[in-house]
């Protein structure tokens, strides 16, 4: 064990987790306000129908389906799409995670950070249990 | 009233509850909901999406600033999100098939826990545990920065834990909360990590235990972007402003004030839910 490469390796990858987590919340964030904008001006004199429950329409579910559609300039659309970056953000978080451990041979936590991202595509490709 | 005025009500709703869950702790998705469904009339499935949604964008936020502290302890994060995503993957598929009156009614139970939690400020210890045999394989005992340069501390019951995170986990994917208090009951009163490094690594997790069953609301159909927008953008910048004001503001009163909140949610949100009627 020469612990001291070790920590260093440990803070630099935790510093560099921490801006990636920050950039993209704050991208994500960016992306739902100008989608928001863009909602408002559009549809904000409209009487919304919050009251009852229908379900967002398949365009809106589904990765491929928000990302086809956030080129349209629609500000739901646009809004969904920052959405889906807000989600996979901590998922690249996770991602990243196994490189850093693979970087320092730590095979065992390599597994775990593989099973937690397993969990979290399977997750977004639908979860159906 | 008209889309533009709703949107603009419930943005300032989401920036308070935003900036009273930084202050006291208890993270502004337990207020969220309630609010959504009993003031403004939003199905909870709709309101338990933005909640979710939320929680991701005011955990990772606050995680950057904690992980640079030194405090979050990564492999006892990534260890345990192994069961706090499992258990959200639970939760999400649970809460697709319970009638709404039963989520309304779990969560105003767990409403009451919190309000009860929050009264009590500190919480008594149990004295550290021995060196551990399967945290000492799974390498979690670390250091923490002190004034007095890094202490050592040592892990103990990881299977509790463990189980308790599963738990957390189900609750955070049912309700869309960030079950923040839960986690880190799991760790600092079970598994004997210090306080500071419980509450860091908790915050560190949420992010990815409610992205687990954010995927899952995602493709349900149940993330409306013309809801989750106002509250996600007002939750941001509420809990950015209650991080700001963190030092400077005394928060034993605004914790009680939070409480007795919490308690009327919970009992609004438990009777409808009895008798049917969100």
């Amino acid at each position: 064990m020469n612990k001291p490469a070790t920590a260093w390796t440990d803070q630099r990858v935790e510093i560099i987790i921490s801006n990636l987590l920050r950039g993209g919340v704050m991208l994500a964030a960016a992306i739902v306000a100008l989608g928001g904008v863009i909602f408002l001006v559009r549809h904000g004199r409209e009487i919304p129908n919050g009251h009852n429950f229908l379900g967002e329409p398949r365009e809106l579910r589904t990765i491929s389906g928000i990302l086809q559609r956030a080129a349209s300039f629609h500000g739901r659309n646009i809004i969904q799409l920052g959405l889906l970056l807000l989600i996979a953000t901590p998922v690249a978080r996770v991602a990243f995670s196994i490189i850093a451990f693979a970087l320092e041979r730590d095979r065992l936590y390599v597994g775990i950070t593989v099973v937690v991202l397993a969990i979290l595509i399977f997750s977004l490709a639908g979860g159906h249990l | 009233m008209n889309t533009y005025e709703l949107t603009l009500l419930i943005w300032l709703g989401s920036v308070l509850a935003g900036f009273l869950g930084s202050l006291t702790g208890l993270g502004g998705g337990i207020v969220l909901t309630p609010l959504l469904t009993l003031v403004f009339g939003v199905d909870i499935r709709y309101a338990i999406g933005a909640s979710l949604v939320s929680v991701i964008a005011t955990s990772s936020g606050a995680a950057a600033a904690y992980v640079r502290e030194g405090f979050t302890n990564m492999r006892i994060g990534m260890f345990l999100e192994i069961a706090t995503t499992a258990g959200a993957l639970v939760g999400a598929a649970v809460a697709t098939h319970l009638p709404v009156s039963w989520i309304a009614t779990i969560f105003g139970i767990v409403l009451l826990y919190s309000a009860y939690a929050s009264s009590r400020t500190e919480r008594p210890r149990p004295a550290g545990g021995d060196p551990d045999h399967l945290a000492a394989t799974l390498k979690f005992d670390s250091t923490y920065p002190t004034e007095n340069g890094p202490q050592t501390y040592h892990v103990s019951g990881v299977p509790g834990g463990f189980s308790l995170m599963f738990v957390a986990g189900t609750l955070s994917g049912l309700l869309g909360i960030g079950s923040g208090a839960l986690k880190v009951i799991a760790m600092d009163q079970l598994m004997h990590i210090p306080f500071k490094v419980s509450t860091t690594t908790s915050n560190f997790m949420i992010g990815v235990t409610a992205a687990a069953s954010a995927g899952v609301y995602l493709q349900r159909g149940y993330i409306d972007p013309g809801i989750a927008m106002p509250v996600m953008l007002g939750v941001l910048q509420g809990s950015l402003i209650g991080a700001r004001l963190l030092p400077r503001i005394r928060t034993k009163r605004l914790r009680w004030l939070f409480g007795v909140v919490v308690l009327v949610l919970a009992v609004e949100m438990i009777y409808h839910g009895m008798t049917g009627s969100l």
